[in-house]
């Protein structure tokens, strides 16, 4: 087991490294001149040279990658301040987002998933799959701000922003997120659903289910200590590979909620040319996936007796 | 000799009738699919828009009208007028255009270049399939909105930028599959023949191995311009896409959602309904093709 922790851990920490490569690529050797992309075409020679040096992408490509890594995440251009306190905070508030998302969108796509699989080719099971077939392909945006339009315009009865006014309580505050959170849970609900109904039907047609029906336990005993048990593990790990979708689904929503999360962050900094920020942004994006799915990968096979097994031998 | 080659002349005659009665009957399935008839109707409907927009469209999507400015619905203007006074209805028609050719071209370049990575990886599994799984990995742990603002901040806004863009990133997930529908026939005799004829690895890879994996490629590229769709419509809503004054559905939600809470819904309501509607057509389209496929 231990062994399959580390080699786990090593293939992550390679794709780690190929990933500082990738986003150091299209941060500091893609932009080209990046003093002139960052101050435009009108700025004076002199004045690019000079931020040009102050970047450090004067240096030699190499000695610019280690400065990056070692300095890491560095200094913002657009805040003129340390990166590592502004990027915690935006985390600290991205996360309040995506941990109320998950709260709604587990239970209601695995509740949804089974009764699907239960009811598997009937009108039910269709109703839920084309549902969650459809919300999961709307962009956050679109289903964002029809919502906006029904909740607020019309209805008047939720805020349009996501931010409350400062000194609120926990229950305002989560009020102000409601609008916000619908758009992700669109998105996600159908994927999980999807895991949960696929899981199911496998283990429904599995022996073991026939078994414990045909030495005559209750269908609903059936279901909840032989069925579930089994298909709702895969499911663990599409909730973490999800986590993708969700940071993808972060920086529109916090855009269109005017909410200072860390996908407002990496919108604020792509669009004044901020790399520094960028770049950090981008990288701690693709740790935070990476992490969460090898924590899911590597619980899925210690709760897996099968995959627990095999890798004793 | 000429026995053996009789014969097998004969099996592969009948290899070809058999996959084109099995490609028939699969049309008739499709057509018979109430899902992917609605899916490719819509799909239609805006493809027509997208060719024959500037002819179908009542009015001239650019034409300002500053006397009429947010005018709501009215039987002149059936989507009513932005802040610019331009009608909505023409701007919804045109609006398929730049969305339409953007995202189909990008999903060709990420198929074209994923298959033939994905064939490599593949066929020559190794070292070549160990580095590439592992660009692979990283590319997957950013999402695609991430990689395309990234990528869009480094190499400054363009719609060519945008189909390459969004074309690389799909590149590897397009390979990944490929690859795993190569490593089925890898192990297949044909193959073994085709190497003991002395054919090259350019000649196994793409004239015996591709068209017998050419089902999962259909499925994964109308998978993907679902994904192309989405991404390119989410980066223009964001701004890092088709620049003003082109009607865009993504760039019109942008740039009139702010007068959203003064009451104006139709300037972002009619583009919301048509992204929606276009989104879920080409789901149902690669839902009901993927049931046909796979089976």
């Amino acid at each position: 087991m231990t062994a399959f922790i580390l080699k786990r851990l090593g293939l992550a920490l390679i794709t780690l490294w190929v990933l500082s490569l990738i986003v150091f690529f299209a941060g500091q050797i893609l932009p080209g001149d990046a003093g002139r992309a960052i101050l435009g075409p009108l700025a004076a020679p002199s004045a690019v040279k000079a931020l040009n040096h102050q970047l450090g992408v004067d240096k030699p490509v190499l000695e610019q990658y280690w400065n990056w890594i070692t300095h890491f995440p560095g200094t913002s251009q657009q805040y003129q301040a340390p990166i590592g306190p502004i990027l915690t905070s935006a985390l600290g508030r991205s996360l309040k987002l995506a941990v109320f998302a998950f709260i709604i969108v587990v239970p209601l796509g695995i509740v949804g998933g089974v009764f699907a699989a239960l009811k598997a080719g009937k009108p039910l099971d269709r109703t839920i799959t084309v549902i969650g077939q459809s919300a999961l392909t709307v962009p956050e945006f679109v289903s964002g701000i029809v919502l906006i339009l029904i909740f607020s315009v019309w209805l008047g009865w939720l805020p349009v922003s996501a931010t409350a006014p400062p000194g609120s309580g926990f229950f305002t505050s989560l009020k102000y997120l409601i609008l916000p959170v619908i758009p992700l849970v669109l998105i996600l609900f159908g994927y999980i659903a999807r895991m949960a109904r696929v899981g199911t039907i496998e283990a429904l047609g599995s022996d073991y289910a026939r078994t414990a029906t045909l030495k005559g336990l209750p269908r609903g005993v059936m279901i909840r200590r032989h069925v579930l048990r089994n298909s709702l593990l895969p499911t663990i790990t599409v909730v973490a590979t999800q986590t993708g979708y969700l940071i993808g689904g972060l920086v529109v929503v916090e855009f269109l909620f005017r909410y200072q999360g860390i996908g407002l962050l990496t919108y604020n900094a792509a669009n004044q040319k901020d790399f520094p920020m960028l770049e950090a942004c981008v990288l701690t994006i693709g740790v935070i996936y990476m992490v969460v799915t090898l924590i899911a990968d590597i619980s899925f096979s210690l709760l897996n007796p099968r995959i627990r097994l095999k890798a004793a031998e | 000799m000429s026995a053996i080659a009789d014969v097998e002349i004969e099996s592969a005659g009948a290899l070809r009738a058999d996959r084109q009665v099995a490609r028939r009957e699969m049309v008739r399935e499709l057509l018979h699919s109430p899902a992917f008839l609605v899916g490719a109707f819509i799909l239609f409907v805006w493809i027509v828009c997208a060719i024959f927009g500037s002819a179908i469209a009542p009015h001239d999507p650019y034409a300002q009208n500053l006397l009429g400015i947010n005018k709501a619905p009215s039987s002149a203007h059936p989507f009513g007028t932005d802040q610019l006074g331009r009608d909505m209805l023409s701007r919804v028609i045109v609006g398929a255009r730049d969305i339409l050719t953007i995202a189909p071209l990008a999903t060709l370049l990420g198929t074209v270049l994923g298959t033939a990575i994905g064939l490599a990886m593949g066929y020559f599994r190794g070292f070549v399939d160990d580095v590439l799984g592992r660009v692979v990995e990283a590319f997957l742990a950013l999402p695609l909105i991430v990689t395309g603002v990234l990528a869009v901040a480094a190499l400054g806004r363009s719609n060519a930028g945008l189909i390459v863009v969004i074309g690389i990133v799909f590149t590897p997930l397009i390979a990944r599959t490929v690859r795993a529908a190569v490593l089925q026939e890898v192990h297949l005799d044909y193959i073994a023949a085709a190497r003991l004829r002395g054919e090259g690895p350019l000649y196994i890879m793409f004239v015996e191995i591709l068209p017998n994996v050419f089902a999962p490629i259909v499925v994964e590229f109308t998978v993907r311009l679902a994904y192309a769709i989405f991404t390119v419509l989410t980066l223009t809503f964001l701004g890092f896409g088709v620049q003003p004054p082109s009607p865009d559905w993504g760039l019109d939600i942008a740039t009139n959602y702010g007068v959203v809470t003064a009451g104006y819904w139709w300037e972002v309501l009619f583009d919301a309904l048509a992204i929606a509607s276009l989104v879920v057509a080409v789901t149902l389209v690669s839902e009901s093709i993927e049931g046909v496929l796979e089976r």
